[in-house]
């Protein structure tokens, strides 16, 4: 399906069968509102001598037209909660993922990688801006923060969007699922240079990725 | 009969001989404080249209000079971004709805003499051009206007180093305390006259919807500003006098300004949602001549949203960092909305079903209103789930939205309403043909602009952001871009029609005659325009405001006021008093 971005990351395709489900049912609301409203200015458009109906209202119209809303929201809302909880929930997170951190500013992504030992807070940590090389096939996992602003960590191809908070630590995952470069963009107004704040994503396959992290050090 | 309001009756006689400057600068006359808010904001609605050019005009053609203005830069794009927003919500789109209609409409439809206090209505207005002036000035000043978003986030909005700008915030901050006191010596004023002030017989379920909208609008104003005015206090003083309420240095809390922004914020929506909801619901019922369908539960669903409003701010902030959990709860709450929503958009059908339609130039807006909010509402859905809004959050796919709901909302209905009741303020008529060549036009390039926003959204296409190119993932979307532009300024240029016809039926419009729309509602007893102190004789109310087609009476329609047993000799010598 055409719309949305190419989706990237294990979590993609469920937060786009949500979207393409209430797509598919507001898109059927709309159509048959609209329809209803066209079909009822032509059929009803005033004509001398014709007097409309005289009526108030219908009580079993109101119940109907109240419970059926009522239980399409519950059944989304429910669909919904569980890719949330997957995406946001820290209970949730994926426990073998690789760690980094993620410290944004004005007007630059800064990237913390764990270094050949694998472990943050370490001497062999090292910093690249604006790029983020991850493995394709396995999680990973970063603290993200801001120095300064509010900023938006938003990778599109991912589905995946967190704010980034000064004075707090945000937890965020993605499993990037195909090999290549993903836009990283931000999406909170920041600043005069907002629009300029863009960074990628590289997805290598693993053993590429390992080589890199070892070029690095 | 009328011992409320027999004794106002004298006491307005007389003030046909005042002095210019009192009938017309500092009225305290509920029609003319109206029509001074109808004046004041269309300035402000077309200031804020031509920055939405200005914006336009950069996302279609980045770094292209604009013919007459010049290049745009970043930073004066992010000001465009939030005066833009700032001036339709706070200055045109409220204050049209709330100040020119409830100001108008309140006294006349529940047949008082005025407003309860009209000298706080005299102070409301001059607070509101006060706050309007600081506005603008704003734009004017030294490091230019505020640039952090009518949303104005902390920390971005509270350090000035941030954005480059100081004065231009601190201006907005303060012209919005104004605003905020204009607003709530508006809704002391009509809650008070709603509660006291109704003619006898005016139940308040006799009361028009739109009443009820405005009513129950100056409730949620009345304890919703007060939160954003402590919260921009707060934020001048970290601004200003070094306080830290919103940044971490000094252990301070960006997420609380976004709580207590949207605290207030959420029900702002519904302020500008509900009075057009009202208006769109008498005009409908006008328009198909017949009574709105389910009144009572088009009452209750007004006060359902207004009460759901105040539950959902959460989901302003999904994507903030606030507990995901939380996240779960403003879903659900949220999703409940659509139900006093979806009720509302049957009911207009339901009041079209088997009626005889009257395509006046006010019903075609109407109508509009019922096709655009819907998708307004449904598109509202999507963000309303948390997990579709991780992607769509902060993107043009929210932008579509809120211009769905306010301008093909409320505009539409603001538009609706002024050809309606222009005829009782200004006691001429609009015309009719170019009223439609308006809404046909604004109609088809408002679609053309904003529908297309949803697809960009759908791209990944970010709100607010300057040039869209610096994005190579956004640059296929560029041709849509242009496109959408270019039916921005063909909207614009639809309004052209609405200015000529409106000066010039101020001026040399068909005379109105007393009942022009053939309606119910007690303002159409009174001369048009309405003279001072409204009615001669306070009237009494004797049925609801929907009574079209009833079979009681020739007509097809029944005013609030002719008595029920006399009502076949008196309706038509009301008709033509």
């Amino acid at each position: 399906m055409g719309w949305l971005p190419g989706a990237a990351s294990t979590y993609a395709a469920d937060l786009d069968r949500i979207f393409y489900v209430i797509l598919a049912v507001t898109g059927l609301v709309f159509i048959g509102v609209e329809a209803t409203l066209i079909y009822f200015l032509w059929k009803y458009r005033g004509r001398e001598g014709r007097k409309a109906a005289y009526i108030e209202g219908s009580n079993k119209a109101e119940i109907i037209w109240t419970v059926t809303p009522a239980v399409f929201i519950v059944g989304l809302a429910v669909a919904s909660q569980s890719v949330w909880s997957k995406i946001k929930s820290p209970a949730n997170f994926p426990t073998d993922a690789i760690e980094y951190r993620v410290e944004a500013r004005q007007y630059a992504w800064g990237i913390t990688y764990a270094g050949a030992d694998g472990v943050l807070g370490t001497e062999d940590d090292f910093t690249r801006f604006n790029e983020m090389h991850v493995p394709v096939g396995q999680p990973v996992s970063f603290e993200l923060t801001s120095a300064d602003v509010i900023h938006s960590f938003f990778v599109p191809a991912f589905r995946i969007k967190q704010d980034a908070v000064p004075g707090l630590i945000m937890r965020v995952w993605f499993e990037a699922t195909e090999v290549g470069e993903f836009a990283l963009a931000c999406a909170e107004l920041c600043g005069v240079a907002h629009f300029n704040m863009g960074g990628k994503v590289i997805v290598h396959p693993q053993d590429e990725f390992e080589r890199w992290v070892a070029e690095q050090s | 009969m009328a011992t409320l309001e027999s004794s106002a009756v004298p006491l307005h006689a007389h003030h046909d001989d005042l002095s210019f400057i009192r009938k017309y600068i500092f009225a305290t006359d509920h029609k003319i404080i109206g029509l001074q808010f109808l004046f004041a904001t269309l300035i402000f609605l077309l200031i804020g249209g031509v920055m939405a050019l200005m914006i336009r005009w950069q996302l279609g053609f980045p770094g292209e000079a604009m013919p007459g203005v010049g290049v745009i830069n970043p930073k004066f794009y992010n000001a465009l971004v939030t005066m833009h927003g700032t001036f339709m919500i706070f200055f045109a789109i409220m204050p049209l709805l709330v100040g020119t209609f409830g100001n108008f409409l309140i006294p006349l439809k529940i047949g008082a003499p005025d407003m309860a206090f009209p000298r706080l209505n005299m102070m409301s207005f001059w607070l509101f051009v006060v706050s309007g002036i600081v506005m603008t000035a704003s734009l004017f000043v030294e490091g230019g206007a505020a640039g952090a978003g009518w949303t104005v986030y902390a920390p971005l909005s509270a350090v000035p180093q941030y954005t480059g700008v100081s004065l231009g915030q601190q201006l907005w901050i303060i012209s919005i305390v104004f605003f905020g006191g204009s607003s709530l010596l508006g809704s002391v004023n009509y809650i008070t006259t709603v509660i006291n002030m109704r003619a006898p017989g005016m139940t308040l379920f006799r009361m028009p919807l739109s009443i009820w909208g405005l009513f129950v609008t100056a409730i949620i104003a009345l304890l919703a500003v007060p939160i954003l005015a402590a919260a921009i206090i707060m934020l001048l003083f970290d601004q200003t006098i070094g306080t830290t309420f919103f940044l971490p240095a000094g252990g301070g809390q960006p997420l609380l300004w976004q709580h207590l922004f949207w605290f207030f914020g959420h029900p702002e929506v519904y302020i500008l949602i509900l009075p057009a909801m009202g208006i769109v619901s008498d005009i409908i019922a006008n328009g198909s001549r017949k009574p709105v369908f389910g009144y009572h539960s088009m009452v209750l669903a007004i006060i359902a949203i207004a009460f759901l409003g105040w539950i959902v701010w959460g989901h302003h902030m999904f994507q903030s960092g606030m507990n995901p959990l939380l996240g779960t709860s403003f879903m659900i709450s949220t999703m409940a909305i659509a139900i006093p929503s979806a009720i509302k958009v049957f009911n207009w059908l339901g009041t079209m079903w088997r009626g005889n339609l009257w395509f006046h130039t006010p019903m075609l807006w109407a109508v509009g209103f019922v096709s655009l909010f819907t998708v307004g509402g449904l598109s509202g859905i999507f963000m309303a789930s948390n997990s579709v809004d991780v992607f769509i959050h902060d993107t043009y796919f929210i932008v579509a939205h809120i211009h769905y709901v306010l301008f093909g909302g409320s505009l539409f209905a603001i538009f609706a309403a002024l050809y309606f009741w222009f005829p009782k303020m200004f006691g001429r008529c609009m015309n009719e043909n170019w009223g439609r060549i308006h809404f046909a036009l604004t109609f088809t390039f408002y679609n053309l602009t904003f529908f297309p926003m949803h697809l960009l959204g759908m791209g990944g296409h970010m709100r607010r952001i300057y040039d869209p190119t610096a994005y190579e993932f956004l640059q296929p979307l560029q041709p849509m871009n242009k496109f959408i532009t270019v039916s921005a300024f063909l909207l614009f240029m639809a309004q052209i029609p609405f200015v000529i016809n409106f000066f010039w039926s101020l001026f040399a419009g068909e005379k109105a005659e007393l009942n022009r729309w053939r309606d119910n509602g007690l303002e159409w007893t009174v001369p048009s325009p309405a003279p001072h102190g409204n009615f001669t004789v306070t009237p009494t109310v004797y049925r609801g405001p929907y009574e079209f087609s009833s079979p009681e009476v020739e007509e097809d329609f029944l005013p609030q006021d002719v008595p029920p047993d006399g009502g076949r000799e008196r309706a038509p010598e009301t008709v033509g008093r």
